[in-house]
C-alpha cells in the first residue's frame, strides 16, 4: 500500500489505482511481417523486473487518466511520475 | 541410514527428553561439481529432487536455497489441495498430484497431515452457477470426484455458512469435490528434503544464485554466494523469482510476480471441518489443526516482490467473510503476510525445457502451486533427467505462447486469479 502522485489530481491513494503493466511496449510497426516467436514476444514475454521498472498505471477511480510511473518493485517505492506520451527519461 | 518415523522411535526418544533426534538433513558444502542442480529449495524444488534420485537414479545432485527450505511460498500459501479444474490437461497434471498425495506420507515415512476433507465451490450469481456447472460435467468426464450442490446441499455441508437470498452476494449453488483437502505446508518441505537427503543428495541453504553461467547454448554452472558449482544441468523453480533467474541466463517468461496475501485468526474449537472458496468475492476459509482460520486472500494487480501486498485486499477479504461467516465477525485476526506469486498468461504452470541446453524451468504456478506439490516434483524430474518432458507436462511448455495452445484456466479454474 502507497500513495500515488497522479499528474492531474495529486496525491491519492493506490486503491483508486489500477496498474497496467510494463510500460513502453510498442506496437509492431509491420505486424504482418512477424512470426509466431516474435509475436510471442510482444503479447506475452515480459521483464518483470525485481528493481526499477518503467510501469503504465490508470487513475481509473479518479480522473480516469494513464500515466507512465517509474517504481523500485523491490520495496515499492516510486522514483518517478511523468505522462503519457513523455519519453521516458534515462536511467 | 536414516532412523525410521514410528510410534516406536516417538516413544524411546520420549525416554531423552526429544533431544537426540537425529537430524533430518545434513548441512553440506557445496561440491565442486554435480550432475544436476535444482534451484530453489522450497516444496516443488525438493520433491524435484526426491524423484530424481528415487526414480531416475541420479544421486549426485543438488538443492540450492537462497533462504532455509520451505521459507518461501511453501511456508505461506493456504495449504488448500483439489484437481477439480476445467481443462483436460490441467486435470492431467493435479490428479496426478492429489494421488500422489494420497500416499505421501508412507511413501517418505513423514507425516505430511494430508487430510481429505473436502473443497467446496460457491457460486454467487448465474454466470458463477454456469460456469460451475459446465466444470463439474468436465470434471466427471475426466473420472474427477465433482459433485455440483443446491444452496440447500451448500448449507447442509457446511451450517456456518450464510444462505439467506438477502446478502449481497447470496450463495446460489456450489460444487464439492470430496478427495480434495489440505496437508501441513512445511512437513512437504521437510519430509521430501529429508527423503532426498537420505538418498545422497546435497541441500544446500543460504546459498544464492548470482549467475547462471553459459557455454553458448548450454548451462556451465552457477555462481552463487558460495562459490562456483559446476553443473550441465539447472532445473529452475524459483516461483516469483523465476523471471530473476530467466535474466541472468538472458531468457524472458511470460510471467509477472504479484503479492498474494492470507492471514490466519487466532485458534478456535473445531468450527469448520471442510475448506470453503468462493472466487466471486474472493475469499477462502479452512481452519488448522491448531484452531485458527485460514483465510486466503487475492493479489494485487502490480508487479512487486515486496511480500506486502496492499490493505484494501486483505479489507474486501474479510468483509466478504464476515457476510458469509456472521458467527466469525468478532474474531480476531492474529497474523497477515504477503508471497511472490509467478503467473502466467493463462493462468497455467511451465514445466518446460528451454531454448538453452540444460536449463529447465518449474514455474508460472501463480496462485495455486502447493496443491501440485508431489506431481509437480515428478514430472520436472522426468523432464530434467531424460531432457524430454513426461506426457502429462508436455502441454504446460514454454512453447505455448508461440503456438498458442494455452491451457487457459484463467477464470474456468474454480479461482480467481
Amino acid at each position: 500500500m502507497f500513495l500515488i502522485n497522479c499528474p492531474f489530481c495529486g496525491e491519492r491513494d493506490q486503491s483508486e489505482f489500477k496498474a497496467g503493466g510494463e510500460a513502453h511496449i510498442e506496437r509492431p510497426k509491420h505486424p504482418k511481417k512477424l512470426n509466431d516467436g516474435e509475436w510471442a514476444e510482444y503479447l506475452f514475454m515480459r521483464k518483470n523486473i525485481k528493481g526499477v521498472q518503467f510501469e503504465r498505471w490508470n487513475h481509473i477511480h479518479g480522473c480516469r487518466k494513464w500515466f507512465n510511473m517509474i517504481r523500485d518493485t523491490s520495496n515499492d517505492k516510486i522514483k518517478l511520475i511523468y505522462k503519457m506520451g513523455e519519453k521516458p527519461p534515462l536511467k | 541410514m536414516k532412523n525410521k518415523y514410528s510410534i516406536f522411535s516417538l516413544i524411546k526418544n520420549a525416554f531423552s527428553y526429544h533431544e537426540n533426534w537425529q537430524k533430518a538433513w545434513k548441512d553440506p558444502t557445496p561440491k565442486k561439481e554435480y550432475d544436476a542442480v535444482i534451484v530453489g529449495g522450497g516444496g516443488h524444488g525438493l520433491a524435484t529432487a526426491y524423484y530424481l534420485a528415487k526414480k531416475h537414479n541420479m544421486k549426485n545432485i543438488a538443492v540450492v536455497e537462497k533462504g532455509w527450505i520451505g521459507g518461501g511460498n511453501t511456508g505461506r500459501n493456504t495449504t488448500i489441495i483439489r484437481s477439480n479444474y476445467l481443462w483436460d490437461a490441467s486435470v492431467g497434471l493435479y490428479d496426478h498430484a492429489l494421488k500422489l498425495w494420497e500416499k505421501l506420507s508412507q511413501e517418505i515415512n513423514y507425516n505430511v497431515m494430508f487430510s481429505q476433507r473436502g473443497v467446496m465451490n460457491l457460486a454467487h450469481n448465474l454466470q458463477d452457477v454456469r460456469d460451475l456447472k459446465r466444470r463439474t460435467h468436465a470434471n466427471r468426464l475426466n473420472g474427477i470426484d465433482a459433485y455440483y450442490l443446491s444452496t440447500e446441499e451448500v448449507k447442509k455441508f457446511c451450517p456456518i455458512i450464510n444462505t439467506s437470498p438477502d446478502i449481497r452476494y447470496p450463495v446460489l449453488g456450489g460444487t464439492l469435490q470430496k478427495r480434495a483437502g489440505t496437508a501441513r505446508h512445511d512437513a512437504v518441505a521437510w519430509g521430501y528434503a529429508r527423503g532426498a537427503d537420505e538418498m545422497g543428495v546435497d541441500i544446500i541453504q543460504n546459498c544464492e544464485v548470482k549467475n547462471i553461467k553459459r557455454n553458448g547454448d548450454e548451462v556451465d554452472g552457477l555462481e552463487t554466494s558460495k562459490g562456483f558449482i559446476k553443473t550441465k544441468k539447472v532445473g529452475v523453480v524459483a516461483a516469483g523469482h523465476s523471471s530473476v533467474l530467466a535474466n541472468m541466463a538472458g531468457l524472458r517468461l511470460p510471467l509477472e510476480s504479484k503479492p498474494l496475501q492470507a492471514l490466519v485468526s487466532e485458534p478456535v474449537k473445531p468450527i469448520i471441518d471442510t475448506v470453503v472458496m468462493s472466487n466471486a468475492v474472493h475469499a477462502y476459509v479452512s481452519q488448522s489443526d491448531k484452531g485458527e482460520l485460514v483465510i486466503g486472500a487475492g493479489t494485487d494487480d502490480y508487479v512487486s516482490y515486496s511480500q506486502k501486498g496492499s490493505h484494501q485486499i486483505v479489507e474486501g477479504t474479510l468483509n466478504a467473510i464476515i457476510e458469509l461467516y456472521p458467527i466469525f465477525s468478532r474474531m480476531r485476526m492474529l497474523r497477515q503476510w504477503g508471497g511472490i506469486v509467478d503467473i502466467c498468461p493463462d493462468a497455467s504452470p511451465i514445466i518446460s525445457k528451454t531454448t538453452i541446453k540444460g536449463l529447465y524451468f518449474n514455474c508460472g504456478w501463480g496462485t495455486g502451486g502447493f496443491k501440485a506439490t508431489p506431481g509437480s516434483g515428478d514430472l520436472f524430474a522426468h523432464t530434467i533427467a531424460n531432457d524430454e518432458p513426461h506426457k502429462l507436462n508436455a502441454p504446460f511448455n514454454l512453447n505455448r505462447f508461440i503456438s498458442g495452445n494455452l491451457v487457459d484456466e484463467h477464470g474456468a479454474a474454480a479461482v480467481a486469479h
